[in-house]
């Protein structure tokens, strides 16, 4: 059974235009319908503002924006994905959530170096699941402070 | 019968006997002839003696009771007290402490304090002359050791502390049995500890065990032999005690007498009348003067701890103030749902509930509220020891020390505080010649005054020092790029003390280790502000400063106008607001591309929060202005909204990590229809520059 779990990783899968992307479980609190989201001004484009997940003011993120893509309205389908990291709760805008999958470690490659892309250090690595390509995602570098930091240093 | 039961009440009242050893010894410092002081260390140091000896803490028995020795020198007059003197029992006071934290940490209580208990002993023996004496005073300060001694044969129970005496007391007046049990067990008895326990549980049924020897500890340790005396306060006869200790299986014997204090009381006094007259009156006096303070005293403490007071942990009031947290977000939804509504029962019962919540929260916050004594204690040894390390003389005054503040204020207030006395004694107060060319008196005074006004608590922090040169902070902002010196010509006097606050400013021509490098001001200011508090600065030169401390009595829930921008609600504080207003575009005046109103007679700045905060165009402006004039010191400012929604009383909540330091908001709050309302940070929308 431990060997079982050192081979797998369990993560959930979500959608950001055609790709997907992987979060460890252990990083997500919970998966939440649209709601209401509260803009606070003077942050940074991707910041989407703050909603109150059962009493506690959370903060959201679109991560469309925050990795560039172009923006899209939201639709049925749109979840934000709570996610807790370093006593930080935030919320991640995603196109759609699905379910907990295992991922064998041994699937898992480092993001592969291309000339011509655009370097990003957010990427922990790539899984390759029958058909499916899934980029998994390093939390800390999505959740920089830094990057708020900056913007709203050159704003303020 | 659990030791760790009475930790935390050793470790509490350790902690006040520490403070009360503090505080009377730099009382002592300024008036060192004064006897009544004297006795007062000497009973704090005899209490926490006893109750370390009781509970097994060694070193801090044996730290105390030379600190004792060296008081009873004094207090017998062979030791004078000098600064010198002070130092080293303040050292001492320190490292008992330092014990008691280890202690409360779930350490032993252990230091090295060899080197201080000589050092106690050479004070105490400081004057050859007064050698044998000292030894006699040693014997007088142990009377109670050498009576047991002595007085063995009639009662194991000499060494009673006054507590003890006067709860002893207490219950001869109230016609209760005050017993001494003398129980054995035989002498194959397998588990004594048990035994011990069972014994026990049977007095404790029938009274109160004010004592035992050997100590509780040692009988569960099984550190006894096969007998130990017991000291029960009781209503029961002596014979049905006896009964039924002896019900409990493999005792031996059990030997129940009456215990009278007055005889052990006169036994010590009969010690007294052996030394010479002068030391006996005065011990009498002592004794007498100690016994019947003490006896008002600790009975009524007593009855207080357990009748009026409990303590709770400080975990539990913080759930019951999330939860009253919770319980108003509901309130304003149900306000809400029964404006809506419009029915006039439902409408009534809300009401009804919101009265009784209110008065619920103001319960609540009472009980969170400490007094400020709690940050203040421990200023007077900082000033002592900081004026001596400058050379300077300060005297220290503290007033309104039980004025009360939330806990969450309080935690966060002693470094602030500590920051700007720290500054005060550095650059404010002069040293000794230079007061006395100023003709002034050599000691400086610095006062810290709290007080409650409003829904606000101030505090001041005032030196009769040398006050703040204007021009001095000017230039020293010019050249340090804070302002240009355009920008200092139109200054006022306050403007140009807000200046000392800026981050990177430093009057100190020469950087001491006292206050910092200009780092430390404005730190002061950010969590003064960030408490929701303000900060303002009054001087004259050669006169002194002050600084005052405008702090909100709680955090967690404040009043608010919620207020509509475009389709935004945000909350303005109320604390801040002077009044609203509704202006016509025409009365707007435009100046240098900015927008005022004359309002009542004096021209206000606008502000339009559409802009500050770029909220996205969704209707047509009106002809009217709706305007909220906002305050911050002696300046006031209009916030331009689109409508006033109303009063709520809300939960300042944070945004949460991620969204730290965003400008112009301090918070969020969740309203009643579940959706989150920012909080405007009207400090930040004023700028004092």
């Amino acid at each position: 059974m431990t060997n079982k779990a050192k081979q797998e990783m369990k993560a959930i899968v979500f959608q950001l235009k055609d790709e997907e992307y992987a979060i460890s479980v252990h990083q997500v609190g919970s998966i939440e319908r649209m709601q209401h989201i509260t803009r606070v001004p003077q942050t940074a484009d991707f910041v989407k503002g703050v909603i109150n997940l059962r009493g506690v003011v959370t903060p959201i993120i679109d991560l469309r924006k925050r990795f560039s893509i172009e923006e899209s309205p939201f639709t049925d389908s749109t979840r934000i994905i709570i996610v807790y990291m370093d006593n930080m709760e935030v919320g991640l805008v995603v196109d759609a959530a699905y379910d907990v999958i295992d991922i064998p470690t041994e699937a898992i490659e480092p993001p592969p170096e291309v000339i011509g892309t655009v370097d990003v250090d957010y990427i922990d690595g790539v899984a390759k699941l029958d058909s499916r390509l899934l980029i998994l995602l390093n939390m800390e570098k999505v959740l920089s402070k830094h990057e708020v930091n900056e913007l709203h240093q050159i704003e303020g | 019968m659990e030791i760790n039961d009475y930790i935390e009440v050793f470790i509490d009242e350790s902690k006040e006997h520490i403070q009360s050893l503090n505080h009377h010894l730099l009382e002592l410092e300024n008036d060192s002839s004064n006897i009544d002081t004297v006795n007062e260390i000497f009973r704090s140091a005899h209490t926490l003696k006893g109750m370390a000896a009781t509970m097994g803490f060694q070193d801090l028995a044996n730290l105390t009771h030379q600190m004792e020795n060296v008081l009873d020198a004094v207090r017998n007059k062979k030791v004078t007290i000098n600064s010198d003197v002070l130092d080293i029992v303040l050292e001492a006071v320190d490292h008992l402490e330092a014990m008691v934290v280890d202690i409360a940490n779930g350490g032993k209580g252990k230091q090295d304090v060899k080197k201080l208990l000589q050092q106690l002993r050479s004070i105490e023996n400081g004057q050859p002359t007064a050698t044998i004496k000292d030894k006699e005073s040693e014997l007088a300060s142990t009377v109670e050791s050498t009576s047991t001694r002595r007085y063995q044969e009639k009662s194991v129970f000499q060494t009673l502390d006054e507590f003890e005496v006067t709860v002893l007391r207490e219950s001869e007046e109230q016609s209760f049995h005050n017993l001494e049990i003398y129980v054995r067990l035989r002498e194959d008895c397998l588990l004594k500890a048990a035994r011990v326990y069972m014994v026990f549980e049977v007095l404790e049924q029938a009274g109160d065990v004010i004592k035992s020897s050997p100590s509780v500890t040692e009988l569960e340790e099984e550190k006894f032999e096969f007998d130990f005396n017991v000291l029960l306060v009781t209503k029961e006869e002596a014979y049905a005690v006896q009964q039924k200790i002896q019900k409990v299986s493999e005792v031996d014997e059990v030997v129940v007498s009456k215990f009278s204090v007055e005889q052990l009381l006169n036994s010590d006094n009969s010690i007294m009348e052996n030394r010479d007259e002068n030391q006996q009156s005065h011990a009498n006096n002592e004794i007498a003067s100690t016994q019947e303070k003490t006896s008002e005293n600790q009975s009524s403490n007593r009855t207080v701890i357990t009748n009026k007071t409990i303590r709770v942990n400080i975990d539990r009031l913080d759930a019951l103030m999330n939860l009253f947290e919770e319980l108003v977000i509901d309130r304003g939804r149900l306000e809400q749902i029964s404006d809506n509504l419009n029915h006039s029962e439902l409408q009534e019962t809300v009401e009804r509930m919101t009265r009784i919540s209110g008065d619920l929260q103001t319960i609540i916050l009472n009980m969170r509220m400490v007094p400020i004594d709690q940050v203040f204690n421990r200023f007077p040894r900082m000033v002592r020891k900081l004026a001596k390390d400058l050379g300077k003389q300060v005297q220290l005054e503290i007033k309104g020390a039980e004025t009360e503040l939330d806990r969450t204020v309080i935690d966060e207030i002693g470094d602030p505080l500590v920051h700007l006395i720290r500054n005060s004694l550095d650059h404010g107060i002069e040293p000794p010649e230079i007061r006395e060319n100023k003709g002034k008196p050599t000691a400086g005074m610095l006062s810290l005054n709290a007080f409650h006004s409003g829904n606000h608590v101030f505090i001041e922090i005032s030196d009769d020092g040398a006050g703040i040169r204007e021009e001095k902070v000017v230039k020293k902002a010019i050249s340090n790029g804070i302002i240009t010196s355009d920008q200092a010509k139109e200054m006022s006097q306050s403007q140009v003390y807000q200046l000392i606050m800026e981050s990177g400013f430093s009057t100190a021509e020469t950087i001491s280790n006292v206050s910092g490098r200009g780092v430390g001001m404005d730190v002061v200011k950010n969590t003064i502000e960030a408490l929701g508090g303000s900060i303002s600065i009054d001087s004259t030169v050669d006169k002194g400063t002050v600084f005052s401390i405008q702090l909100p009595l709680t955090l967690s829930i404040i009043s608010v106008l919620l207020i509509k921008v475009q389709q935004e609600k945000y909350a303005v504080p109320l604390s801040s607001i002077i009044e609203t207003a509704i202006v016509h575009k025409s009365e707007v005046l435009h100046a240098h591309n900015k927008k005022f109103i004359d309002f009542r007679g004096k021209v206000v700045p606008l502000v339009s929060l559409k802009e500050v905060f770029d909220v996205p165009n969704t209707r047509q402006e009106d002809e009217f202005h709706s305007i909220v004039i906002i305050r911050k010191g002696d300046k006031m400012a209009g916030l331009i909204v689109d409508s006033f929604i109303g009063q709520q009383e809300v939960v300042l909540k944070p945004l949460g990590e991620y969204l730290s330091n965003v400008f112009a908001i301090s918070g969020a709050t969740i309203l009643g229809d579940g959706e989150v309302a920012l909080i405007v940070d009207t400090n930040s929308l004023i700028k004092t520059k």
